[in-house]
């Protein structure tokens, strides 16, 4: 485990800490931290604490369950509804609540769904069940979506007809832009997702940086590697430098994974998406292309495009704390109503959810 | 009959030949031999304690054991964790049509000889078939009697006591986990599934003052000081540095994202020993082959606010919330 025993370090860490507090006096910093596994990174170290008052470290949209729309979520509900249809998904994907169902409901009434680990497993299930529709619910950033890719590709070499995909996929360095342009949030810059940019590399942030221009720093998901990319990025916030760089050498390369954005590139093409909070977000979604229509769920069972979704049910804040605008102990029903149990909202949810980082950390 | 059919369920000429061939002769004891519908036993005056367990465990059979050996051991477990020495265990069986009988013998063997280790009795079962696709390969329901040495309870837990437990965490839930995923993982991983009776035996026989003993089996370590923090009211709190974990539970935890103190343990036992006791019940439980990796995991606070805490190496005191639900579905 030495990855793991050197970036866990206590007293590397507390040193890395005292050097932030060294330069960090001066005036208030806003780091938005985009990753879900890093908020609860950030939490189950206690990295706050380590931090002074004056660097405020905020939470953003990237957890891809949070961020998919209601839309999305209603036309899975209903579809897992057709006694054709095996529905697939990720676990975390079936207790999201929309209009007071949840996909593990659906099962529970009867509907066909099955939750994995893998999108190849999807394939194994059309490969097994000739006689059912069975949908893959495609959910996830640019470090999941190559995988739904191949197990498009593997249905389409053992030509397996009865497998297709809803896509919700969505590529972040979009919605960075559109945060860091946000003037009511006024961010200083960004801790970038470490497994994102292992699929798009340093070169995939480029081009928003030019149109963004906040500093940005690729982070790993261990406590020393959060602390010396804050130090990097609060160095680069008073020097006014925007940069780019990559604390996460070991896993992240400037190009990424060339192989695994090829395969994107040849499934998926760029659409506009809906993202819970955000809005509509041109060119930030990844849509099955033309020559894959059969295997397009959204086509192959005409599903109705995804609605804005501004705020949920029931008081739900999601939105607001996708967005950074607030955070969760801030929405009144924060571990009164809405608690991993019962939520309310997918933020508490998923493991990557704002709400259930803060829930049990707290 | 190298499959059982429904016939062999229906209570005819065929379900007394799978008894007699299957049952009667692993495990052949004269109670059982009476064929009676309740087993008749005479027992002594005192207390005694009874558990129900039903097995579902998906593999039937896993690195370290099986879903026999599981049924007695998760007896054994559950009289031990109240202070009873196991006597008696019934065993019914609901069987898929289809299944191998060679099978059905191998996990009744194993349940024999697990049983007889523990000097535990069989005396009465059941045998049910369903219809192909109406249960999955084999379900086991087991009830144990056991006479209580010493009446154990929550609320005996006491403000200092101390928390021990006799080896390493998670290891029958992660092994259960990549047996069925047939995940494709270097380390060899194996269940812990093991009777705990004789070193409990070791610990009231030594006057060791435990106040309180629980097996941690679905919902992991976690679950079982959640229990302990509601019954008696303290709170407690673990010690993260100290919980005993193998580096093959540790890697596969990091790798999937998976809680060690949420998962299932079938081999360990969680003790609340008074405080003065403590250090002599920890060198009792390292002298015992099931306990050689034993370690003090952490202590109940005198607060009433039945809080669970997790004392890590950068957090000094961060509440642990309950298991939300067993991480790894049908382990036991």
């Amino acid at each position: 485990m030495k990855y793991i025993d050197v970036y866990r370090d206590v007293k590397k860490c507390r040193k890395v800490a005292a050097m932030i507090n060294g330069i960090a006096r001066a005036r208030r910093y806003k780091i938005m931290e985009v990753c879900g596994t890093h908020t609860a990174a950030i939490r189950k170290f206690g990295i706050r604490e380590m931090l002074p008052p004056s660097i405020d470290l905020i939470s953003g949209p990237g957890c891809p369950v949070c961020v998919t729309s209601d839309g999305y979520l209603e036309n899975a509900a209903r579809l897992s509804r057709d006694p054709r249809v095996t529905i697939v998904t990720y676990h975390d994907m079936l207790r999201v609540p929309v209009k007071g169902t949840t996909l593990e409901q659906e099962r529970a009434n009867g509907a066909d769904v099955r939750g994995v680990i893998s999108a190849l497993e999807a394939v194994d299930l059309a490969k097994e069940a000739p006689a059912r529709e069975v949908v893959f619910l495609g959910v996830g950033f640019e470090t999941t979506a190559p995988g739904t890719a191949l197990a498009v590709k593997l249905a389409a070499r053992l030509g397996i007809r009865n497998f297709s995909v809803y896509s919700a996929h969505k590529t972040v360095p979009e919605a960075l832009d559109v945060l860091g342009r946000q003037k009511d949030l006024a961010l200083d810059g960004f801790l970038l997702p470490g497994h994102v940019s292992a699929v798009i590399g340093v070169r995939g942030y480029e081009r928003i940086l030019r149109k963004m221009k906040k500093p940005c720093v690729i982070s790993g998901f261990e406590a020393l590697d959060i602390l010396v990319s804050l130090y990097e990025l609060i160095r680069a916030v008073n020097r006014k430098d925007v940069v780019l760089e990559n604390e996460y050498t070991r896993i992240v390369r400037r190009d990424g994974n060339p192989r695994a954005r090829a395969m994107l590139n040849e499934i998926f093409q760029k659409e506009d998406a809906v993202w819970r909070g955000l809005g509509m977000i041109p060119e930030s979604g990844l849509g099955l292309r033309k020559r894959f229509k059969d295997r397009d769920a959204a086509r192959r069972f005409a599903l109705p495009k995804e609605r804005v979704c501004p705020s949920g049910g029931r008081g739900c804040r999601c939105a607001d704390v996708l967005k950074g605008k607030i955070k969760p102990p801030q929405c009144p029903l924060f571990s009164k109503a809405c608690v991993p149990g019962s939520p309310i909202g997918p933020c508490m949810v998923s493991r990557e959810g704002t709400c259930r980082s803060y829930y049990e950390y707290r | 009959m190298d499959k059982i059919t429904l016939s062999h369920g229906s209570g005819g000429v065929m379900m007394n030949k799978l008894i007699a061939e299957i049952f009667l002769q692993a495990f052949a004891n004269p109670v059982l031999g009476e064929l009676d519908d309740a087993a008749v036993v005479d027992v002594a005056g005192g207390c005694y304690a009874i558990t129900t367990d039903s097995f579902v465990v998906d593999p039937l059979f896993f690195p370290g054991g099986d879903i026999g050996k599981l049924a007695v051991c998760g007896v054994v477990n559950d009289l031990a964790s109240c202070a009873a020495e196991p006597l008696y265990l019934t065993a019914g069986f609901i069987i898929e049509e289809g299944l191998e009988t060679g099978t059905l013998k191998k996990v009744v063997a194993s349940m024999a000889a697990q049983a007889r280790a523990q000097k535990l009795t069989v005396v009465t079962g059941d045998t049910k078939v369903v219809p192909r696709g109406k249960a999955d390969k084999l379900f086991i329901n087991a009830t144990g009697v056991g006479r209580v040495r010493q009446r154990l309870s929550g609320r005996g837990i006491r403000p200092q006591d101390k928390i021990l437990i006799n080896g390493p965490i998670a290891e029958h839930g992660l092994s259960i986990l990549l047996a069925r995923e047939k995940l494709n993982f270097r380390a060899r991983l194996e269940s812990d599934c093991n009777p705990l009776w004789g070193i409990v035996k070791l610990l009231l026989r030594r006057n060791i003052r435990v106040h309180f003993m629980r097996d941690p089996t679905r919902g992991g370590v976690n679950a079982v000081l959640h229990e302990a923090a509601q019954t008696s009211g303290y709170s407690v709190v673990l010690q993260e540095a100290h919980i005993p974990v193998t580096g093959a539970c540790r890697h596969l935890s990091e790798i999937l994202g998976l809680e060690l103190l949420d998962i299932a343990n079938e081999g360990k036992m969680l003790f609340f020993v008074d405080p003065e006791h403590a250090a002599r019940a920890l060198a009792i439980l390292r002298s015992h082959p099931l306990g050689r990796d034993a370690a003090i995991i952490g202590e109940v606070l005198a607060e009433k606010k039945a809080k669970v805490y997790l004392e890590t190496a950068f957090r000094s005191r961060k509440v642990l919330g309950p298991p939300m639900a067993e991480p790894i579905p049908r382990i036991c």
